[in-house]
């Protein structure tokens, strides 16, 4: 194997040849601040343009600075992360960066978890000596997400999301020189490009360049008005990140907290989304057994693969750019709509309200909820089934104004009936999670037998494309999963070519599943954080007493009481949908 | 920008253009230089056509013809004038040329005439400095151009058509 020798601040390094700077000096424990790099291990993303120049370091012997991030390392080379030469040409780096940036930090919504503010407080800039012109553009706002572009710096993390790792190609650097910047074609608004408000632009940008619609402002005016009865659902995912929100170490669970501190803001019931998440598996479930049934009974005409349908970005994606394969994912509503719907329907009719009385508001870790639940097909009389999606970090945001201690909380349960969940349900929050759900309950149903074993790591994982094949007593059942759109992509590219050997797939567009979410905590380039979020997840569902769908004594109520059977007329009405053609 | 309807004839050519290069993403340059070359300009439409044909984003097309200073998304006109604003011209006195073009034909550098005959552009240095101030009208250039003969040129192609348009 080729070995390099060299040494970074006097300390000597061994590493593997086309090793970086940064990374030979990351291995010893030097830092070298960074700024437009990024890298998420285990998810195959890495952006390196080597375009901000934070991260110059001094090689003896070179006569220009060298970019750490993108200079690989050489026999012998000597390495100065903090000759005064580097610290000053950091310093002019980050003073000509911010000469050309907002210095509205105080009010800016990424104050605080902005990277761009904490490197300049890292380099102690304390004066801008250079003052020249400053852009300016016009703020795009959509359903989900903003573009404020006058705080762009240019990382170009967005792009490198938008369509190397979702492939969904919206984003592109335009124009040149000063005048360059980060927007879509024609500089058209993001609701009238393909934008699938995925969210993952939201979650790699280092300012408040790209942040979600905030909706806070209008959660706390419905708390407070007499007339309604407002209620919450928490996306499985939302638990597992929120702590880190209160300083809390990544994946630390804060289920019970975070019921407690919603009930605390004064929601009137407070339920879960994991509840529609088993429900979603009973609707979905039954569909894949129905068209599987079909398929083996030789139905030349029966849709296989099954996709899932839980995801909003996931299904723009495919309406933009599958427009051919509309009739392949399962008509299954989004366990956030399920709710809704069952919501404003059976919830309302128990309470004895009408549905306008009654608000929904939902806390997910996505951006892409807030475009779903705004779609017109999801509305009766135009009153939503889900009137507001907040992200887990704009209910953080809500605890924080409400003088809540979180941390100091007690433990509380959801309340009954649309909070009661299985373990299911739960995994809902993570690549791979919806599938096993399904298989759990799909096994049961089909063989009649009690499944020998619950966990299925074969499904398990940080994977962009995973392949299992399971076996229902006999019948050997292929599943694919695929998580980040660009991984989704190429399965939708074997289907369209008739080469899948899939009869079920997974896909979620975040890399990680809902846990690398665009409206989680932000990871800041550290995907230790979502694999521990992964982690929580696992360990909630091992700690459930019932841990598959079709075991939720108020799951099968709700049948009884209301929608009959899976697939039955009501379900299909409240629970199912269809897709559109959006080219 | 109001939307075009381009003609399948148009929508063919871009098409053979993109086939000619492979329908590779890597030859963008090459398929925008050519079309371009065809069309005279790139509009949001054609590059809507260049981005499906080579599998591309219209975002990165749209990149691409934006960060190049030689693609445009505007028109030219049937004669395309430019005034080269080197340091030689510009010193032998291209800008008073310039404003004379301004003026004789009421456009803004970048801008056709309303009638699409002439465009008006500047240019840097075509390799020509001993003739300076230097006019190209399309292919023609003509070179020691004095403000008082900006009137004849223009006459020279006010009633003719040029070989894009007969060909058309």
């Amino acid at each position: 194997m080729d070995v390099i020798n060299l040494t970074i601040d006097n300390k000597p390094v061994v590493v593997k040849k086309g090793t970086t700077i940064l990374e030979a000096a990351k291995g010893i424990g030097v830092h070298v601040p960074t700024l437009c790099y990024m890298k998420l291990d285990d998810l195959n993303i890495e952006n390196k343009p080597g375009g901000c120049r934070i991260c110059v370091v001094e090689v003896q012997g070179r006569r220009n600075l060298a970019p750490a991030c993108c200079t690989e390392v050489n026999e012998g080379m000597v390495v100065n992360t903090h000759s005064i030469r580097a610290i000053n040409a950091r310093r002019t780096v980050m003073e000509l960066i911010l000469s050309d940036h907002p210095t509205d930090c105080l009010i800016c919504a990424k104050s605080g978890n902005c990277d761009l503010q904490s490197m300049a407080h890292n380099l102690g800039i304390r004066q801008i000596h250079y003052q020249g012109e400053q852009s300016h553009y016009r703020k795009d706002t959509s359903p989900s997400i903003i573009r404020d572009v006058d705080k762009c710096i240019m990382c170009r993390r967005c792009e490198m999301m938008c369509n190397e790792v979702q492939t969904v190609g919206v984003l592109s650097a335009i124009n040149r020189g000063f005048n360059s910047v980060v927007s879509p074609a024609f500089e058209m608004n993001l609701d009238h490009s393909v934008c699938t408000y995925c969210g993952q632009c939201v979650a790699v940008c280092p300012t408040g360049a790209l942040t979600e619609v905030d909706e806070t402002g209008k959660v706390v005016r419905l708390l407070s008005d007499p007339t309604k009865t407002v209620i919450v659902q928490t996306a499985p995912a939302v638990r597992a990140a929120l702590g880190e929100e209160f300083d809390l170490e990544a994946g630390t669970l804060v289920t019970g907290k975070m019921v407690a501190a919603l009930r605390r803001l004064g929601f009137d019931y407070v339920f879960d989304t994991d509840f529609a998440a088993d429900l979603t598996i009973m609707e979905e479930g039954t569909e894949l057994l129905n068209r599987l049934g079909r398929y083996l009974e030789g139905d030349k005409e029966v849709k296989l693969p099954i996709l899932t349908s839980c995801c909003p970005a996931w299904v723009k994606f495919f309406e933009h750019q599958f427009p051919d394969m509309l009739d392949i994912p399962s008509t299954a509503r989004s366990p956030q709509q399920m709710f809704g719907a069952i919501a404003k329907t059976y919830f309302a009719e128990k309470l004895g309200i009408k549905r306008e009385d009654l608000v929904v508001v939902s806390i997910m870790p996505c951006v892409a909820k807030k475009y779903e639940c705004q779609r017109d097909e999801f509305k009766v009389n135009k009153n939503p089934d889900v009137d507001y999606a907040i992200t887990t970090r704009e209910l953080a945001a809500l605890i924080k104004i409400s003088n809540i201690n979180f941390n100091s909380l007690p433990s509380e349960d959801f309340d009954h009936p649309l909070g009661e969940s299985t373990g299911a349900g739960v995994i809902f929050g993570t690549t791979g999670g919806v599938i096993e759900a399904a298989v759990r309950t799909a096994y049961e149903l089909l063989t009649k037998k009690e499944l020998p074993r619950l966990n299925f790591d074969e499904l398990r994982g940080m994977e962009g494309i995973r392949k299992a094949t399971i076996d229902f007593d006999g019948l050997p059942i292929n599943i694919g999963i695929a998580h980040g759109l660009g991984n989704a992509r190429k399965l939708l590219e074997e289907i369209q070519a008739g080469k899948s050997e899939f009869h079920a797939i997974e896909i979620m567009s975040c890399p990680g599943g809902c846990i690398g979410g665009g409206g989680q905590p932000y990871h800041h380039g550290n995907a230790e954080i979502i694999k521990k979020r992964q982690r929580a997840i696992y360990e909630e569902d091992g700690k459930k007493a019932i841990r598959k769908s079709h075991e939720n004594p108020y799951i099968l109520k709700l049948y009884e009481e209301f929608l009959g059977h899976p697939l039955s007329e009501k379900s299909h009405h409240l629970l199912h949908t269809e897709y559109f053609d959006r080219t | 920008m109001p939307k075009i309807k381009l003609s399948d004839n148009t929508i063919n050519i871009i098409k053979e253009v993109c086939a000619e290069f492979g329908n590779k993403e890597s030859e963008l340059i090459n398929v925008l230089h050519k079309v371009q070359g065809k069309l005279g300009y790139l509009p949001a439409e054609v590059q809507e056509v260049i981005a499906r044909e080579l599998k591309s984003s219209v975002a990165r097309v749209y990149g691409v013809v934006t960060f190049y200073s030689f693609f445009t998304m505007i028109p030219k006109g049937e004669f395309p004038i430019s005034i080269c604003m080197g340091t030689a011209c510009y010193v032998r006195g291209a800008e008073q040329v310039l404003s004379e073009f301004k003026r004789q034909l009421k456009v803004e550098v970048g801008e056709s005439t309303s009638d699409g005959k002439f465009s008006l552009n500047c240019l840097r240095c075509v390799g020509a400095c001993g003739l300076a101030p230097v006019v190209t009208v399309g292919e023609k250039v003509y070179g020691r151009v004095a403000p008082t003969q900006v009137k004849d040129i223009i006459a020279e192609y006010r009633n003719s058509i040029s070989d894009v348009a007969r060909s058309a």
